[in-house]
C-alpha cells in the first residue's frame, strides 16, 4: 500500500456548484411505486442535480472556483498550481484544466494538468497538488474536482440513471508551516469492467455500432457509449476493501479515532456506506451524508459533503477530518486532515 | 446459528415482506418486486451479522433462502 504522510500544506477553502436543475427520483417513471420506494430507501438517493445540455464540468467549476478566490482575497497571480480532476473533461484534447487558467485569468507561470479519476478523486486529488507544492514551495493552488454524470447515464437504465448528480468543486491549496495530511493510496484494476463506459476511447473508437441500444435485463438498456454500473461489484469491493483500508491506515499512522471529529466517505449508496460505517464503528453523528439531496456526485461528493453540510462548522473551528474515497477503477484512497477556520461559500447554483 | 433466526433477520431488512411469508424453500427471486436493490441488502446483512462475503457470483447460484443459509454457514 502507498501510505505517506505530505507535510506543510493545508486547505484554505472549499466551494462546490450545482445546477438549479432538480430531478426527484419519485418522478423517475421506469420504476413502479414499490420499486421507488425501495430504491430512495437503499440508495438514499431521493433527489439530483441534473445538468442542462451544453453545461460543462469545468463551468461549475470555474464558478466554484472564482467564488472561493474572491471570498479568500486571493490574488490570482499568486497561483501556481491547477489541477482539474474529472472523468468528464470538455474535450478529448487539450487538458480542461489548461482551458481552465486562462479563464479564470490565472498567470501563465501556472502550472496546470488534469487527473482523470472519478469516486476515489478527491482524496487522490488532495494528495497530487499537496505533494507537489510541499516539495517545490509553491505558495498556493486550486484543486478543481467534478463530474457530470447524468449526460452518459441513460435514462433507460434504472441501475444507473437515477443514483448519479452533477457537481463541480474547488478547493484551495496553501503552503503553512506545520501542517499535516496523511494519505493510503490503492487500486484494483482487476475490477476495471465493474464502473464503465465501454466506448469512446482509443480502445472501442466510436463508430455506428457504439450508438446501438441493447436492453441489458428488464429496465436496463443503454449503448456503449453509457456508464455500465456493476452495482453487486462496486458493492463488494467497497465493503469488503474500505473498511480494512481504513483500518491499516489508522494502524499504520496510529490514528486517533477519538480525535476525528468526521468521517466523510465518497457519497455512493446509503446502504452501502452504512455498512462500511458499521464495520468500521464510527458513530453515525460523525459521518455526514449529501446522498439524499444530490445523489452520487462522483469526484466532487467529498467537498459537496463539506459544504453542505459541515458548512457552519469548517469556518468556526478547527476540525479533524477522515476521508474516503472509493469505486470507479477501482480505485480507493484514505486521508486525513485538519481544516481550521476556512473559507467555505453557501451551496452555488447554476 | 439456525434457520428461523436468518429468516427472521431477512423479514426485518425486507421491509414490504410481511412475516411468516419466507420459509426455507422460498426462491428469495419471487418475493414480490424484487429487484437486485434486494441483493444488495442481503449481502449487507450477511457481511454485517455473520462477516460472510456473499460476492455477485456467488448469490446467482443460489436461488432458495435454505441454500443462501447453507453459503452463510459454510463460509463462516
Amino acid at each position: 500500500m502507498a501510505l505517506f504522510p505530505i507535510n506543510n500544506v493545508k486547505i484554505s477553502g472549499i466551494a462546490a456548484a450545482v445546477p438549479r436543475k432538480k430531478m426527484s427520483n419519485w418522478d423517475y417513471d421506469e420504476l413502479s411505486m414499490p420499486e421507488k420506494k425501495l430504491l430512495i430507501k437503499t440508495t438514499g438517493v431521493e433527489n439530483r442535480r441534473v445538468a442542462e445540455n451544453g453545461v460543462a464540468t469545468s463551468d461549475l467549476c470555474y464558478h466554484s472556483a472564482e467564488r472561493l478566490i474572491e471570498e479568500l482575497n486571493w490574488d490570482k497571480k499568486d497561483i501556481q498550481i491547477l489541477i482539474f480532476l474529472s472523468q468528464s473533461r470538455d474535450y478529448y484534447l487539450p487538458a480542461t484544466s489548461i482551458i481552465l487558467q486562462d479563464r479564470l485569468g490565472l498567470p501563465k507561470a501556472c502550472m496546470a494538468f488534469d487527473i482523470g479519476l472519478g469516486c476515489s478523486g478527491y482524496v487522490y486529488g488532495m494528495s497530487v497538488i499537496s505533494s507537489i507544492m510541499s516539495a517545490s514551495g509553491l505558495s498556493k493552488g486550486l484543486l478543481l474536482v467534478g463530474d457530470i454524470s447524468s449526460l452518459t447515464c441513460s435514462e433507460e437504465d434504472k441501475s444507473t440513471y437515477p443514483l448519479f448528480g452533477d457537481a463541480g468543486t474547488a478547493t484551495a491549496v496553501e503552503r503553512s508551516e506545520g501542517a499535516l495530511m496523511n494519505f493510503s493510496l490503492n487500486s484494483d484494476g482487476a475490477g476495471h469492467r465493474a464502473i464503465m463506459i465501454p466506448a469512446g476511447g482509443v480502445r472501442n473508437v466510436v463508430n455506428r455500432d457504439s450508438f446501438e441500444v441493447k436492453e441489458i435485463a428488464k429496465g436496463i438498456k443503454r449503448c456503449d457509449l453509457n456508464l455500465a454500473l456493476d452495482g453487486l461489484a462496486v458493492f463488494n469491493f467497497s465493503v469488503s476493501e474500505v473498511p480494512v483500508a481504513v483500518s491499516d491506515f489508522m494502524k499504520h499512522f496510529k490514528y486517533d479515532k477519538e480525535g476525528c471529529d468526521y468521517f466523510l466517505m465518497h457519497q455512493a449508496n446509503k446502504l452501502m456506506n452504512e455498512t462500511i460505517r458499521k464495520k468500521l464503528n464510527f458513530e453515525i453523528d460523525k459521518t455526514p451524508y449529501s446522498l439524499s439531496d444530490y445523489g452520487n456526485t462522483s469526484s466532487a461528493s467529498i467537498p459537496l459533503t463539506i459544504v453542505d453540510q459541515l458548512r457552519q462548522e469548517v469556518r468556526s473551528r478547527s476540525l479533524n477530518l477522515l476521508m474516503a474515497g472509493f469505486g470507479v477503477g477501482l480505485s480507493l484512497g484514505v486521508a486525513s486532515l485538519n481544516i481550521d477556520h476556512i473559507v467555505c461559500p453557501e451551496m452555488i447554483e447554476i | 446459528m439456525v434457520i428461523e433466526e436468518f429468516i427472521k433477520k431477512l423479514e426485518t431488512e425486507f421491509e414490504d415482506v410481511q412475516p411468516g411469508v419466507l420459509n426455507p424453500k422460498t426462491n428469495f427471486r419471487e418475493i414480490d418486486d424484487w429487484s437486485s436493490m434486494y441483493a444488495l441488502i442481503i449481502i449487507a446483512l450477511i457481511d454485517l451479522e455473520y462477516g460472510v462475503t456473499v460476492k455477485g457470483e456467488d448469490l446467482i447460484k443460489i436461488e432458495t433462502i435454505q441454500e443462501l443459509f447453507d453459503f452463510v454457514k459454510e463460509n463462516s
